[in-house]
C-alpha cells in the first residue's frame, strides 16, 4: 500500500464518521442519520449547526500530513440573495441554477428544477451530500 | 447595563485559553428565587446552572473576541454541551476555563471546564463541562443594520480586562 492509498477511506467509513458527527452536532439518534436524511428538514439543523458540522468535519478528516480545510461557502454558498443574476423573485434563475450545480456538486438538484425557491435549497443537503462532499475532497 | 457573571480573569493565553472566577455571594438577589430543599426540608439557595453557562459564555466570548482584538460582535450561538454534575452554593467560587477549539470568519467553537472550590479548602474540584459556539454576526448578517460601535464588548467587558492587567486588549 502506498502512502497516498493509506489515507483513503472507504465510502462506508466516511459515512460512519459523518454519522457520528451528525449525532454529536445535532443531538440526533444514530438511526435518524440515514443517507437520505435532509440536514434541515429531517435532522432540524439550523444555520449555526452548519458551522459546527464544518468544524467537526475538518477535525475528523484531517491528518498531520493532509489537513482537511473547508473554505467559507464551500459546503454551502453564502449571500445568495445579494446577486440579482442568481436570484429573481425568491427563485433561482438559470444562471443561479448553473452556479449551484457548479459550486455544489455534492448536492442532487434533479428534483429542484421546477421549484427553485431559495428558501428550500438548504433542504436539499442530505447526509449523502456530506458524504459525497468529503469523498470528493479526500480524493481530489 | 449588562450583567457580568464573572468577577475576574485570572489567566489568559492569547488565542488559546482564558480562565475566570466567580465568587457566589449569599447577597445575590436571584438566590432568593432559586433553591432546593436540604435534608430537613428547608430551602437551600443554589447557584443556577444557567448562569454558569452565561459565565462560561462571557469567559469564552472574551477569549474569542480577543483573537480579532474585539473588532467583531461575538454572539453566543449554540450550547453544544452543558453538563454540570453538582450544585454550587453561596460562599463557594466557580472557575471557568475556556479553550479555543476553532475559529474562522463565521464564528468559533470553544471547550470549557467548570470547577468549584469550597473555602477554606483550596483545591478546585471539577464539576462539569460547557462547550459553546459563537457567531461573528457582523459577518453572518451582512444584510442587517448593526450599530457602528461594538455593542457586545461594551464598557463592562473592558473594565474586567483592565482589572486583569489586560489593558492592551481593552483599549484597542
Amino acid at each position: 500500500m502506498t502512502e497516498t492509498e493509506s489515507v483513503v477511506m472507504t465510502r462506508d467509513e466516511i459515512f460512519q464518521a459523518v454519522r457520528s458527527i451528525m449525532e454529536e452536532a445535532l443531538g440526533v439518534d444514530e438511526e435518524e442519520v440515514t443517507l437520505e436524511a435532509s440536514l434541515t428538514s429531517d435532522l432540524e439543523a439550523e444555520s449555526i449547526d452548519f458551522l459546527d458540522i464544518v468544524f467537526r468535519l475538518e477535525k475528523s478528516f484531517s491528518t498531520p500530513d493532509h489537513p482537511f480545510k473547508i473554505e467559507q461557502g464551500e459546503l454551502f454558498p453564502e449571500n445568495l440573495l445579494e446577486n440579482p443574476e442568481w436570484v429573481a423573485d425568491t427563485k433561482f434563475t438559470e444562471a443561479g441554477m448553473t452556479m449551484l450545480k457548479e459550486r455544489m456538486p455534492h448536492v442532487d438538484f434533479s428534483g429542484f428544477e421546477n421549484d427553485r425557491e431559495v428558501d428550500k435549497v438548504a433542504e436539499l443537503i442530505t447526509v449523502n451530500s456530506i458524504v459525497d462532499f468529503v469523498e470528493r475532497k479526500l480524493t481530489a | 447595563m449588562r450583567w457580568m457573571w464573572i468577577d475576574r480573569i485570572i489567566e489568559f493565553e492569547a488565542n488559546t485559553r482564558m480562565v475566570a472566577v466567580k465568587a457566589v455571594s449569599p447577597n445575590e438577589d436571584y438566590l432568593a428565587d432559586h433553591f432546593r430543599d436540604d435534608e430537613r426540608g428547608a430551602a437551600l439557595p443554589v447557584y443556577p446552572a444557567s448562569l454558569m453557562i452565561e459565565g462560561m459564555a462571557q469567559t469564552a466570548g472574551i477569549l474569542v473576541g480577543s483573537v480579532n482584538r474585539f473588532r467583531e460582535n461575538v454572539i453566543l450561538a449554540k450550547v453544544v454541551l452543558a453538563q454540570i454534575d453538582c450544585d454550587v452554593f453561596p460562599g463557594q467560587s466557580i472557575r471557568f476555563e475556556a479553550r479555543l477549539d476553532r475559529i474562522d470568519k463565521s464564528g468559533a467553537s470553544t471547550r470549557g471546564a467548570v470547577h468549584r472550590v469550597n473555602p477554606p479548602e483550596t483545591d478546585w474540584q471539577p464539576i462539569g463541562r460547557i462547550d459553546l459556539m459563537f457567531s461573528h454576526i457582523d459577518t453572518n448578517n451582512s444584510g442587517l443594520d448593526f450599530p457602528q460601535e461594538n455593542f457586545v464588548f461594551a464598557e463592562s467587558f473592558r473594565t474586567i480586562l483592565r482589572e486583569a492587567g489586560l489593558e492592551q486588549l481593552a483599549d484597542t
